[in-house]
């Protein structure tokens, strides 16, 4: 079953390029990637730009409106995520934990849809 | 054991007979059929066709055995009545012919032994990912039998609620990935850990209701009992699980000594001891040495020896109070929760004295500051030391916090007694 891993964390309180904080973590989820993709399991997984870079677009009437920054504002951020190929959803909440993210945000765990083949 | 007369089977008979095999046919459909709702359904009708055909042709040789293969027949047609046969339909008809389903049409084939699921869905009910509320409804649905109605009473919400719940707690188990089976040994201890928290809070609910007039409602209480007996059953060799078990039978020993004559709450101190079931003690006392033989003791254990220590006392003031504050020492150790400690504190002061009491109270005053029982506790340990100004104080603070009627009754007594 394919599980969609969203990683919210506070991108404020994240730690700063060039510090030994970003060097663990960034080495966390190196690991955590090589792990995965050496199971075979990875499907697919990246992490995101901070919100300040994004834009949301809503269509109304026709009418397409974008507005600056992300859809809510909210104490933690979607920061990145991954899609694994997992035996069932016991497998996925132990990936989740593992990942970087859990330890210093959360991490939501969805299965990914089926869509019937027409 | 139920008389099964062949004739004048009465509706209760019937309905106690089936809620006894309620939790085990609702595992074999499940495992059969993968599907809760279909399992659900199919059983739901297989009961409704026993309500009127029984009470004419008399008990079945097996009634579960009757239950089972009409609820089956039922699923299957259920199946069949599905036009467009998906992939996943399939599946169960590959599963259910694997299993045998098709194998016997008889519903009075009393050779073939229903096999016993039911730990499996216990674990699924009990399943971490959902909220404690939806593993409480899950299990007492699911395993216990109990109407969707009866599970809203336990609530407080309104029915059309907790039925909304259940769905949407079963649309989970299919959609997410929850697996109906035993989790694997590395993920054993802290599922079953989940399990017993979840029977434990069942038992609690009915000894201590939160909220309402009532002080208790006997019949969670008895269903915690059944289903941590039923659990022993399937796990005899988990000391925990025995010891769990252990401990509800030793709360429920003295659970009618609780009140008076008035429904008003009594202390362990007020209790008319020759109202408490001694055989039911004797029971818990056998059954926590079983426990406890096997050397690998546990919070459930613990609280159950404790339970045990005052339980078998003759007197209040016979109690072994230096025992049972080494008991909370060892408690505390393995489970550092405030309640504990709390506790501790109050066989502190019974066995040292109300001010060494009072002393370790302070060290977590600041985190109980919203528990009924630390301002309890904190109240009778000043009322002991005569200073009743501040022990008002601590009781009045009780008085609020109070869950239900008779525990208001209960401290504003203590206040009338000084005011």
């Amino acid at each position: 079953m394919k599980y969609m891993f969203l990683i919210y964390t506070d991108e404020g309180a994240e730690p700063q390029f060039g510090t030994p904080e970003f060097e663990e973590m960034m080495g966390g989820y190196y690991a955590f990637t090589q792990d995965v993709q050496s199971k075979g399991i990875m499907e697919r997984g990246a992490p995101l730009e901070q919100t300040d870079t994004a834009t949301t677009v809503r269509v109304r009437d026709g009418q397409i409106h974008t507005a600056d920054g992300p859809f809510a504002e909210t104490k933690e951020q979607l920061g990145g995520f991954y899609i694994l190929d997992c035996e069932d959803l016991d497998e996925a909440l132990e990936y989740a934990a593992r990942i970087p993210g859990a330890a210093m945000g959360s991490v939501e765990v969805r299965p990914v849809k089926i869509l019937p083949e027409s | 054991m139920l008389k099964r007369d062949t004739h004048q089977v009465s509706h209760d008979v019937i309905e106690d007979l089936i809620r006894c095999d309620w939790g085990r046919l609702m595992a074999a459909l499940i495992h059969y059929f993968g599907d809760f709702d279909l399992a659900e359904d199919a059983l739901q009708d297989a009961v409704e066709e026993a309500l009127v055909r029984w009470p004419v042709d008399g008990l079945p040789q097996r009634p579960d055995a009757w239950l089972l293969q009409v609820a089956r027949r039922r699923a299957l047609n259920a199946i069949k009545r599905v036009q467009n046969f998906d992939s996943k339909k399939h599946e169960v008809a590959a599963r259910m012919y694997s299993n045998g389903v098709y194998g016997h049409d008889s519903p009075n084939d009393s050779n073939d032994e229903i096999p016993d699921e039911r730990l499996c869905l216990i674990f699924t009910c009990c399943h971490p990912a959902f909220s404690l509320e939806a593993r409480v409804a899950l299990t007492l649905r699911t395993v216990g039998g109990l109407s969707t109605a009866e599970i809203a009473r336990v609530f407080i919400v309104p029915e059309s609620t907790m039925a909304q719940r259940l769905v949407r707690a079963k649309r989970k188990i299919r959609m997410a990935g929850i697996r109906f089976e035993f989790p694997p040994r590395r993920r054993w201890a802290a599922r079953m850990s989940g399990v017993m928290h979840v029977l434990y809070f069942i038992y609690n609910e009915g000894y201590s209701t939160s909220a309402g007039p009532v002080p208790t409602r006997s019949d969670l209480c008895e269903e915690a009992i059944y289903l941590a007996r039923t659990l022993r059953g399937l796990a005899p060799d988990e000391p925990e699980v025995v010891g769990l078990l252990a401990l509800m039978l030793f709360h429920e020993a003295r659970r009618a000594a609780r009140t008076d004559e008035h429904g008003d709450l009594l202390t362990l101190e007020d209790q008319d001891r020759t109202r408490w079931n001694r055989e039911v003690i004797a029971e818990a006392d056998r059954i926590l040495i079983d426990a406890l033989r096997r050397r690998d003791v546990g919070e459930y254990q613990l609280q159950a020896a404790i339970a045990g220590i005052h339980a078998q006392s003759e007197s209040f003031e016979a109690t072994d109070w230096d025992e049972l504050v080494q008991l909370y020492d060892v408690l505390c150790s393995i489970h550092p929760s405030k309640v504990f400690r709390l506790n501790r504190a109050v066989a502190l002061s019974f066995a040292a004295g109300p001010v060494d009491g009072l002393a370790a109270l302070e060290d977590f005053e600041a985190d109980l500051s919203g528990y009924l029982p630390f301002h309890a506790a904190k109240g009778d340990f000043l009322r002991r030391l005569g200073r009743h100004e501040e022990a008002i104080n601590a009781y009045v603070k009780a008085v609020k916090l109070a869950g239900n009627e008779a525990e208001r009754r209960f401290f504003r007594r203590r206040l009338a007694g000084w005011e």
